[in-house]
This record gives structure tokens, sequence and C-alpha cells, in this order.
């Protein structure tokens, strides 16, 4: 099937991802406000809305495979229909729906509103969906506020706690600021090239004319309000306090999805609008890149609560992508693109058995609480061993092989110290994953401690079970998924790295 | 103090008289009286302000320097606490002004925007009765409760 966009029908066949989701979301919050609220329990219909919203993201899941039957036959307009889209859109459904799974027993335990909650996690996957999706900037601005507004609520979505109302407030003022940030390099670029599509504005670029200085400025601001979105380094403050008051499925879906989206609009943005500007960019995000990783790594050495370590961890994953932005040719984009797919998965399981953990108020976070922990649950124990060992990038395991991808990128633009930077701060990393593995099985708890209570129903451990199999799965054969994100990053290159490329196959 | 803006506007006036007219970008000639207009308003707001400033004999007693100096004395902190449902009849208000703000258009145009435009108002108009029916559901329309 071939949409030409003359009729106003194939506008609705080239959104049919994100439109079945927005609806299947509005359902959801009928569903949801339909039964009439108990106080202090959680509502009766708790199963049903959370099966309803991942059957919802199933079937947009199917209608984004049967995109990629479909091509376009426009290949500057405001909506891409490209593999590059429909491999991020993957990432995002597989992000919410992880994320829903694994947070059943925490919504129920926690008494939140599960009708809302799975309704803003729709909502903001719909976000994301556009922004890998769109080439316009202005529609892209609207996307970015649907997916943080979304997530502002889900921060602060536990009402009663001060720690999350904090945090959603700290995450708000700063959204709200970058936010700024990129509306304002959006209006500059629009005034140097006259233009907000991306395709077009690489068109006056490569012809020499706008205006050079306006546009610099405008790049800038964009990439000042990307570095916020995606937590790199002198922009992160907000990422950890947020990470650690949100709910921690708020804080799952953050770290992996919302993370993936913005490094998937960054991409967009700046390989489809700025590939002629490369010079000018390349050294800002050299540096990004070298000071998340060094000073994101070095802070999370010195963690003691779980969570808060996981969220500079977060921050330290988002300077080894940041790597694959810097090189910039097609298999860097490509690792990119596995990496946040790996990423989401291994991040969201080791938050899911957070969320165990942590107990009815959040109130066992610390590493030590962790001391036995192990012994006590062995399949929750060696479960979360593999997601540690994966977000470290232990051999034999997805994140191994998703690191490996993206020094081969590195390589490929000769950013040898970038790469060697690399390699250096994920042994360094080993320590704080590592450690937090050496409690759950080195430790046993103090004598009068009692046994952490666990809640696990069947599905939740079905999901971390699968997720970790789909880790040590990539480890060992990433092949297949690999073709599919090289093909998804097909003319998302600057530089010309075709060196290595025989070894990548 | 300094009216910074006031010397942007004369180096602009002397590009204007003593250079050749630029049509590259924006700023063609034709902005000129805003310029101007601009310079002047700020020269005058500032010039008054320094000037009230500068001139005027001040004799502080407790009455003047009252709140309101012949109204009522102030009975309180402003920060007092209103109901939440005075919030939430704030924000359904501001969604149906919205809606009025995009319909009116709609309506005023509606013969010439045909089929294609009832059909954009018909979903965006659902979306916003979805939001009605949850808000009901919700009880934000009680006002006893």
């Amino acid at each position: 099937m071939t949409l030409d966009f003359v009729s106003r029908a194939d506008f609705i066949w080239a959104l049919l991802p994100e439109i079945v989701l927005s609806c299947w979301a509005m359902a959801i919050l009928l569903v949801g406000v339909w039964e009439k609220e108990r106080p202090g329990l959680p509502p009766r219909n708790l199963r049903l809305l959370a099966w309803l919203s991942v059957a919802g993201l199933a079937a947009t899941a199917g209608v984004n495979g049967w995109l990629y039957g479909v091509s376009g036959t426009d290949a500057s307009g405001m909506i891409a229909l490209d593999s590059f889209r429909l491999f991020a859109n993957w990432i995002f459904l597989l992000g919410a729906a992880l994320t829903i799974l694994v947070s059943l027993p925490y919504i129920a335990k926690q008494r939140l509103q599960a009708g809302e909650f799975y309704t803003l996690v729709l909502l903001a996957t719909v976000g994301m969906m556009v922004m890998a999706g769109t080439r316009n900037l202005i529609l892209l601005f609207l996307a970015i506020e649907t997916m943080t507004i979304s997530a502002y609520v889900l921060t602060a979505y536990h009402r009663a706690d001060r720690r999350s109302a904090e945090a959603g407030l700290k995450y708000f003022i700063l959204g709200a600021f970058s936010s700024a940030f990129l509306l304002y390099g959006i209006a500059l670029t629009w005034g140097a090239t006259g233009s907000v599509n991306l395709a077009e504005i690489a068109q006056t670029i490569e012809a020499g004319a706008g205006f050079t200085g306006l546009l610099m400025a405008g790049m800038a601001l964009l990439g000042v309000g990307f570095a916020f979105k995606v937590g790199a380094v002198p922009f992160h403050m907000w990422a950890p306090d947020a990470y650690e008051g949100a709910p921690s499925p708020s804080t799952a879906f953050m770290a992996a999805a919302v993370k993936a989206a913005s490094f998937a609009a960054l991409l967009r943005v700046f390989l489809e609008a700025f590939p002629g500007l490369y010079e000018a960019w390349y050294p800002v995000m050299w540096w990004l890149a070298a000071l998340t990783m060094l000073v994101a790594n070095l802070i999370a050495l010195s963690q003691s609560s779980v969570k808060r370590m996981l969220a500079y961890s977060s921050v330290a994953h988002g300077g080894y992508l940041l790597v694959g932005v810097t090189a910039a040719n097609e298999f860097a984009t490509a690792s990119v693109l596995f990496y946040l797919l790996v990423y989401t998965i291994m991040t969201i399981g080791a938050f899911g058995i957070v969320m165990i953990v942590s107990g009815h108020g959040e109130e066992r976070l610390q590493v030590d609480d962790y001391a036995g922990f192990g012994w006590q649950q062995p399949v929750l124990g060696v479960l979360l061993t593999i997601f540690l060992l994966a977000l470290a990038g232990f051999p034999g395991t997805a994140g191994f092989m998703a690191k490996i991808f993206l020094l081969q990128g590195a390589v490929e633009s000769q950013l040898w110290t970038l790469a060697i930077l690399l390699a250096l701060t994920t042994v360094v990393s080993y320590y704080y994953y590592l450690r937090v593995a050496w409690y759950m099985w080195m430790r046993s708890a103090d004598a009068g401690e009692p046994a952490i209570p666990v809640v696990a129903p069947g599905i939740v451990r079905f999901t971390l079970i699968g997720s970790a199999a789909v880790m040590i799965y990539l480890g060992v054969l990433p092949g297949a998924v690999l073709e599919g994100a090289i093909s998804a990053a097909e003319h998302f290159g600057v530089v010309a790295g075709e060196a290595f490329m025989g070894l990548a196959r | 103090m300094t009216p910074l803006p006031f010397f942007g506007y004369l180096w602009i006036l002397k590009r204007e008289c003593f250079h050749k007219p630029s049509h590259r970008g924006l700023m063609s000639s034709s902005y000129l009286p805003v310029l101007i207009l601009f310079g002047v308003s700020i020269v005058n707001a500032v010039g008054m302000l320094v000037a009230a400033h500068v001139l005027n004999p001040r004799r502080p007693t407790e009455q003047k320097d009252m709140p309101y100096e012949s109204g009522m004395i102030p009975l309180g902190d402003t920060r007092a606490r209103f109901s939440v449902k005075f919030y939430m009849v704030a924000i359904s208000f501001i969604i149906f002004d919205l809606e009025a703000i995009f319909l009116i258009p709609w309506a005023v145009e509606m013969r010439y925007l045909g089929w294609e435009g009832f059909i954009a108002v018909s979903i965006f108009t659902a979306i916003l009765v979805i939001g009605l029916v949850y808000e009901w559901r919700k009880g934000g329309l009680d006002w006893d409760e």
C-alpha cells in the first residue's frame, strides 16, 4: 500500500497507531471512572483495566507492524513513514506494556487510582510515538508536551506522599524550563531557515541560505532543550530527584520509555535537519557524552539507596547513548536504537523487583535492605542479578552486546577517546551494580530482621522471567533485532562509516 | 536606570539614515515607525519614573506607609485557604471557555469548511464530552460532598 496524501484518509492510515492508542486511552479513562471509588481499597476492576491497557498496546503494536507494509510517496511530509519511527514505536509500546504488567501489585498495594494511571501511561506513549514520527518542529513540541505533561502527573501520582509531590514539582518546573528552551530554539531555527520542516531546514542549510548566527543560536537552544530532556550531565539535576521521589512504576516508565523517546526525537532532529552542521554540534555532543558518563557513574558509586543508584545509572546510560549520537553514522544510530530497546527492558525489569522489595510505603530502598534477599527469594534474586548484570554490560547479556555495538559505531567515526571513556566508565559501573548483587547473595539479613514480605503474582513473575530471558537471548543472538535496527537507521547518518560494516554483519 | 533599548533605537535610526537600505532580513524600514514609537515610549516612561524619584519631597508617616492609605485596614494574610471546589470550577470553566473559542470560528465559517470541518469539530467535541463524563462520574460537578 502506498500513500500519496492526496486524499484525507491517507493521513488517518499514516497515523493509525497513534489514533488507535489515543482512542483506547480515552476508553480506559471511562472504564476506570465507572467503578465507584472505595476509599482505602484498590479499585475492583484493577486487573480488567491493566489487561485492557495491555490489549490496547498490543492492538497498537499490530497496527504498527502493519505499517511496515505501507510506504509514502512524500519523503519530507509532516509524518514520517520510515522504519525508524516504527522501530522506535516498538520500544515505547514495549516499555509501556512492561510497566503496566510489572506494576500491578504496586498499584494495588499503594491504592493508586488505576484508571487514570493507565490512561496517563497510554497518552504519554502516544506523545512518544508522535515524537519519533514527526518531521515538523511544532508537532514535535506538541508531542513532547503530551508526553512530559503525562510524565509530570505520573511523577506526582502518589498524592499523599511528600516525596512524590516534591519530585513532581521539581520535574515540572525544570521540565517547563527546558520546554521553553526547546521552543525558543524552534522559533530561532524557523527564523533562520523559514521552515519548521526538518527536510526543508536541511535543504536550506545545504544550499547555504539562511542566517548562520541565528541558526547556530537556534540549534544550540534545541540542543540544550534536548539535553534537559535526556538528562545529560550539566542539565541532569532534575533527574535523580524526580526519579527517586516518583512512585516506582512511574520511575521505571520515565527512566526507560520517556528517555527513549527523547533520544529518538534528538536523533531525528539533529540527523535529519542539521546534518550539514555536524562540524558545529559534534563537539557539544562530545562533551555532553563525556561529562555524562564520567559524572553520573562517579556519583552513582556513592549512593546507598538502590532507587537513587538506578536513577544515576539511568543518567549514565544516557551518556553511553550520547556517544552513539556523537558518532552520527548509520551503524551508530542503529546501535542507539538497539541499546534503547535493551535498556528499556532491563531498566523496567530492575525497577520491577525494586517495586516488589520496597514495600507498602516504599520504605525498603536501601542497599542494606537487600541483604540475604537472594536466598529468601531465589527466583527474584536471580532475576534481579540478571538485570543488574545486563545494566552493567556483563558479557553474555544484552547489555554487553548493546555496548559493543555502541563502541563499534564510535570507532567507525574515529571517536577513540569517547570509546575508551565508555569502556572505562562501564568498568566503574560494575562496582555499584554488583554491590547490590553482593548484598543479595553474600550478606545475610540481621538476626532480628523479619523476612521481606513479597507480593508477586504469577503475571509479574512471568513478565520478569520473560524479560530476563530476552536479555540473555539478545546477549547471545542479537542478529535479528540488530538487523531491524540497522534497516531502521537507514539515512540516519552524517559520517559515512562503512569501513567496519562488514564486521557487524 | 540606563534606557538601553534607546541606544539600540538610535543605532537603527543611524543605520537607516546613513546607510543604503538593506532588505536582507526582517529589519526593513517599514519597522522604523514602530521602533521610534518603542524608543519614545521607553524614554518617556523611564524619564517620568526617574523624575518623580528625584524631584519629589518625601515625608513618610505611619499612615502613609499603610497598603491602603484611605481604605480599610487589612484584616489578615492574603494567602487565605479556599476550598478545592473553587479550583474545580475554575478548571472546568477554562476548558469549556476554550471550547467556545474553537467552536465560534468554526460556526462562523461552517458552510465554507463543509463536512470536513464538521467531522473535525465533532471529534474535538467528543473528546471534551469524554472529559465531561469523567468529571461527572468522578464527582467534580457535585458541590455538596
